[in-house]
């Protein structure tokens, strides 16, 4: 795979959602509504904010995300651009990195806009390594993301798509959720061992993403 | 004789129990012009997306510059690399094919990077040669019918493609339009490209056509020489002129 073409699919990318703000407005608003209902709702103390944040955290980001996913493809269904993809020598593996990374960027500006309003909203205070949290939350998003932008492709030729994205999604997500709530409680908490779940999903991303691209032909020509 | 371009044989395609092409047996000649004609449902664009290799057929064979349409995998030890072929078509269909946010040469620009190290015309110009101005800064889903068709051949020429599919170009044009893209495609067959396209404007695009072939129902209702063919092309008709329904 040329990095050129990925390249030219991923400014492509990042145009489209500048001009038209749709992915990252409505996954910013839905996120925040989660995380300020979550707080209302259970009001937690300190300690117990502590336990359920990245929980938390992670839900709403999930959620948010897939609203996203699911209008991953809208542009190239519309008017049959994929179609004329299909015809372009690029690679279908560099179309699918190209989307992946820019859905992970989006994803990413929401986590940078809602992390204050997290922290200010449910009192949060790290006790143990607070920067680890720059490693999970890549990490989780990647492996969110990654399968996101695959199975949203897989999905588009089918009626019901909104509904069965994340119904294959978040089985296949589960490792790497459990991996990013684990982390975050034992980085929140002081207690556990944070970087084994981080390694586990390091290792989730580079198999997932691996294998992702390997597919990505296949679906991309599928009828 | 031009050599065979492309060639359909015995291809039916299904979309559960509905045959849009049955049994269809045809052969494209390099150089030539064909208008396909035929009722709606009958098989048209079924048929150019299965040469563009958009559609696998669901019986018989399709070969494209001598490679399977689908695959790319060489028949006969062609030696063809694969999905080279698919690179030498253009495909134009009912749809732009372009986003709608991207103005026309911002489209352009973007597919031609996508053809990068092959000769490809320069956006600005293929704009122009459609009758569109490049320095239009406005964004394709504000374009009018006529002018989304024009920015969609626009796409289509600037891989330079050897064979053209060209799904109802002259929808929603206007006569003038309609005009200067059918002095366009004479250009390109001067330039021995291969063009199929599809119409119900059937005088419109008579004049510019070698042959016409008729679908009926999916299946071939018959292949003649155009009204207005110039020789060499009769041939052809004798050749190819098979289906079965």
């Amino acid at each position: 795979m040329r990095p050129a073409y990925f390249l030219t699919h991923l400014k492509k990318d990042l145009q489209l959602e500048w001009r038209s703000k749709d992915a990252i407005n409505s996954m910013l608003f839905f996120a925040l509504l989660v995380v300020v209902l979550f707080s209302l709702a259970f009001d937690p103390t300190r300690s117990v904010s502590r336990q359920i944040a990245g929980g938390i955290l992670c839900v709403a980001t999930m959620f948010a995300a897939v609203s996203a996913l699911n209008q991953a493809w809208a542009r190239e269904l519309r008017n049959q651009v994929l179609d004329a993809l299909r015809m372009t020598p690029a690679p279908g593996a560099s179309l699918f990195l190209g989307k992946t990374l820019a859905n992970f960027l989006f994803v990413t500006v929401v986590e940078l806009v809602l992390a204050p309003v997290f922290v200010m909203f449910y009192n949060l205070h790290a006790l143990g390594n607070g920067w680890l949290l720059l490693l999970v939350l890549p990490l989780g998003t990647w492996a969110l993301i990654v399968n996101g932008v695959f199975f949203a492709a897989l999905s588009i030729r089918t009626r019901n798509r909104e509904l069965l994205l994340p119904l294959i999604l978040f089985p296949i997500f589960i490792p790497a959720l459990l991996g990013m709530v684990m982390s975050a409680t034992a980085i929140l908490t002081g207690e556990g061992d944070a970087v084994l779940w981080i390694k586990m999903l390091a290792a989730y991303d580079v198999i997932f993403t691996t294998v992702c691209m390997m597919l990505f032909e296949v679906i991309l020509h599928a009828e | 004789m031009n050599g065979i371009i492309a060639e359909f044989e015995e291809v039916s395609k299904l979309y559960g129990t509905f045959a849009a092409l049955r049994k269809v047996s045809v052969r494209f000649e390099r150089g030539r012009c064909y208008l396909v004609l035929g009722p709606n449902g009958a098989g048209k664009s079924t048929l150019l997306r299965t040469l563009a290799g958009l559609l696998k057929p669901s019986y018989g064979k399709v070969r494209v510059f001598g490679a399977d349409a689908n695959t790319g995998d060489a028949v006969n030890g062609a030696g063809q690399e694969p999905m080279e072929a698919r690179e030498r078509i253009g495909y134009m269909s009912h749809a732009t094919m372009l986003y709608d946010e991207f103005s026309g040469v911002e489209n352009l620009r973007y597919f031609a990077s996508l053809y990068r190290g092959r000769d490809c015309v320069a956006p600005e110009e293929a704009l122009r040669s459609v009758g569109l101005d490049p320095e239009l800064g406005r964004p394709v889903g504000q374009y009018s019918q006529g002018m989304k068709q024009r920015a969609s051949l626009a796409r289509v020429l600037i891989s330079r493609p050897e064979l053209l599919l060209l799904d109802e170009p002259f929808s929603n044009m206007d006569i003038a339009s309609a005009h200067q893209m059918l002095r366009l495609l004479e250009t390109f067959r001067t330039e021995h490209r291969t063009i199929l396209l599809t119409t119900h404007q059937r005088e419109l695009a008579e004049p510019l056509a070698d042959f016409v072939l008729t679908l009926e129902a999916g299946a071939v209702a018959g292949l003649v020489e155009g009204p207005y063919a110039k020789g060499g092309a009769a041939g052809l008709v004798a050749a190819t002129a098979g289906s079965g329904r």
